[in-house]
């Protein structure tokens, strides 16, 4: 039950086993450089040790990998022909190209086939007898590209002939990129509620901790599909594309960020250094997210982490169920979606191409969010 | 103790109320004008008319926030626009199908999850237990709907050990027949996340002075893991169980949606097919409440497995 009403942002369990290490992070160097001097910065000793974790730095590279992937799928390097249907329906993938194909047949009937019984000529009785000839030659001199399907493709094809491993690039780009734009809005949503109730204290906190009550009160799985039955309904929002599902998983999961992020601030706020900023005249603002911020920030780079990987998780169920990206576009939970029949009929490429492209992703980033973890906080370390 | 009850029920009341002034703005503000919807494409402004005054939106907003107030009081919600079936009826007959899921699953899990957890604890840090958390790891990544269509496909459709799907009118056909493969399903997916995690609440307990003193007194292991740390390590276990326990209800609708279950889960998932929103509003508003009141009941079963919790 765990995995199905999975709440984004519970704080999950380290794996201490697991712990590992990061390549040095542009963001990481620029809040080192703040820090001259013979102590080390929180920053510099976190990178030091995610360097040292060997899972870390492969789970790393698997991570950049699949965003190099989206990437260039999203700037059309790769996969933008994923539309085209370049193989019979349901074309074995190349490396068991002899598997017969009794669906091949249905999609790739000629259209030029000719019928056995000669035509009966009724040009005298009909009524466009007399236009044949010059729609002959029009259609003469438009020229018709027939595409030539192969039997196989590298890794199969759909009904539709179309490449499934093109597909399973496009669908991890829009799934990658729903959650990853999903877990900014929480996570901005989030932390600027969180910071808000955290150092003003008093009524502000006492109201969103109401607002946050509510948000908890409701069991996860219901407030999304709440927000997405309002969402549809909406003439706007339901023509939103993408931003639909977006606006829904960042909405409903703000809330485990909150909580924490909070917590920082109660802490933090008290501190001498934020009282050293007043005292030379910071604004709140400029206490808020200048000062007190950057101390917080390890907490929310960690919660974000984890609201990806729980956003493509969810993104993969919604677009199944038909409530996720729309129907023009492909993703990995669009593509399960065509698997379940197809495995009946024995073609599994599609199964295995969505799920394995999404479990090794997965568990890369939930082992690089650990090893984070433990790097940024080593008092959580087991 | 009833004067720490009354304050718990007294602070539920203000969390209820933004439920559904949530709910109520939620489905008025961003969800459209439900009379367009229901009187479909081809209508007249007369029947738009008519829809409006039928389901009160031509009244003032305070107006109809009080009917939808009224109507959480009274338990009436109304009918289904899809269906005109009564939104209590909807709940009562589909609650059995999903319940005779969810109860098998919610016992099993529980036992399975605390039981290997024990074990694991047991051989901490040995190559064993670094084997089987990276394998929780993996296991937790495989979407659950790659579960559900490799599971079903294997067992029901090759094999044939089990239906397909289907479900029946008797509950003890359903539990032998219907429901082994969905509670299976959705019992071999949990414990992966549910080791983990009562691992690491039975492990924060190992490191405890109490431990080394039982160990010191020549108390055996397995007499220290499963009386001293096992009554320890319940605290967070109950309150983990406790908040699963309002999904039960909803049900894992993926699981009654591949399965064909006509339980509350699937209900719910036509439901915001088909944009019928009193359904949809009714299972939100309830089950906001009862998550309120079983972790009420929670909190009040703290004290009875220790007694050194006091309600402040």
């Amino acid at each position: 039950m765990t995995l199905i009403n999975e709440t984004p942002g519970t704080p999950d369990i380290p794996l201490a086993e697991t712990a590992i290490a990061l390549p040095p992070h542009d963001a990481f160097d620029d809040a080192a450089d703040d820090h001259d001097g013979p102590s080390t910065s929180v920053w510099r000793a976190a990178v030091k040790r995610l360097l040292r974790d060997r899972v870390g730095m492969v789970s790393m590279l698997v991570v950049a990998i699949y965003l190099l992937l989206v990437l260039a799928s999203f700037t059309g390097l790769i996969a933008s022909d994923w539309q085209v249907e370049r193989g019979v329906s349901y074309a074995s993938p190349t490396f068991l190209g002899t598997v017969e194909n009794l669906e091949a047949g249905v999609a790739t009937l000629d259209p030029s086939a000719k019928s056995n019984v000669p035509p009966v000529d009724i040009s005298d009785v009909d009524p466009l007898a007399p236009m044949y000839k010059e729609w002959a030659d029009r259609a003469a001199r438009i020229q018709i590209g027939s595409i030539q399907r192969t039997d196989t493709l590298p890794f199969g094809a759909d009904k539709w002939g179309r490449d499934v491993l093109k597909k399973a690039i496009k669908g991890a780009q829009v799934s990658i990129f729903v959650g990853l734009v999903a877990a900014l809005v929480a996570t901005t949503i989030g932390t600027l509620l969180g910071a808000t109730a955290g150092y003003f204290r008093g009524w502000i906190d006492d109201a969103l901790e109401w607002f946050y009550s509510i948000f908890t009160s409701i069991p996860y799985i219901l407030l999304i599909l709440a927000f997405a039955a309002v969402f549809r309904a909406n003439a706007l929002l339901s023509h939103a594309g993408v931003l639909t599902i977006i606006a829904v998983l960042g909405f409903t999961g703000w809330t485990g960020i909150y909580r924490l992020v909070r917590a920082e601030y109660i802490k933090h706020r008290a501190r001498e250094y934020v009282r050293a900023a007043e005292a030379i005249g910071a604004s709140n603002i400029s206490r808020m997210f200048v000062h007190i911020l950057p101390n917080a920030s390890h907490v929310i780079l960690v919660q974000l982490s984890l609201l990806v990987v729980s956003f493509i998780k969810a993104e993969v169920i919604l677009s199944f169920l038909g409530l996720g990206v729309p129907v023009d576009m492909v993703s990995w939970g669009t593509m399960l979606a065509e698997a379940q029949s197809e495995l009946v009929i024995g073609k599994w490429w599609q199964l295995v191409a969505a799920g394995a492209g999404m479990a090794v992703l997965v568990t890369a980033f939930a082992l690089f969010t650990d090893s984070l973890r433990d790097a940024l906080d080593p008092k959580l370390g087991l | 103790m009833l004067a720490y009850l009354i304050r718990r029920i007294w602070q539920i009341i203000p969390t209820l109320f933004g439920v559904i002034l949530l709910v109520f703005f939620l489905f008025k503000a961003v969800g459209g004008d439900p009379a367009e919807q229901l009187a479909g494409l081809i209508s007249s402004p007369e029947q738009i008319a008519s829809i409006r005054r039928e389901l009160g939106l031509d009244l003032p907003v305070w107006q109809q926030l009080w009917i939808f107030v009224t109507q959480v009081a009274t338990f009436n919600f109304g009918n289904s626009w899809a269906t005109n079936e009564s939104v209590a009826h909807i709940f009562a007959t589909r609650l059995p199908a999903t319940l005779t899921i969810m109860v098998p699953v919610l016992i099993l899990e529980t036992s399975l999850g605390v039981i290997f957890a024990l074990a694991v604890a047991a051989v901490r840090g040995s190559l064993t237990d670094r084997i089987i958390m990276i394998a929780c790891t993996v296991a937790v990544s495989i979407s659950f709907l790659v579960y559900i269509i490799v599971f079903q496909w294997l067992f029901a459709f090759r094999l044939g050990w089990f239906p397909v799907q289907g479900w029946s009118d008797s509950t003890l056909t359903n539990l032998v027949q219907y429901a082994p493969l969905p509670v299976m399903l959705a019992v071999f997916v949990s414990v992966a996340p549910q080791l983990r995690l009562y691992r690491s609440f039975l492990l924060e307990e190992v490191g405890q002075d109490y431990v080394r003193t039982a160990r010191a007194k020549g108390v055996s292991e397995r007499v220290v893991m499963l009386k001293h740390v096992l009554r320890n390590a319940m605290i967070p276990i109950l309150t983990n169980i406790a908040i699963q326990v309002p999904t039960l209800f909803v049900g894992s609708f993926l699981l009654e949606v591949f399965f064909s279950v006509p339980g509350l889960g699937r209900e719910i998932i036509v439901a915001v097919n088909r944009s019928d929103f009193p359904v949809i509003k009714a299972a939100t508003v309830y089950l906001a409440m009862m998550t309120m009141l079983i972790n009420l009941l929670a909190d009040v079963l703290y004290k009875v497995v220790d007694p050194r919790v006091s309600f402040k």
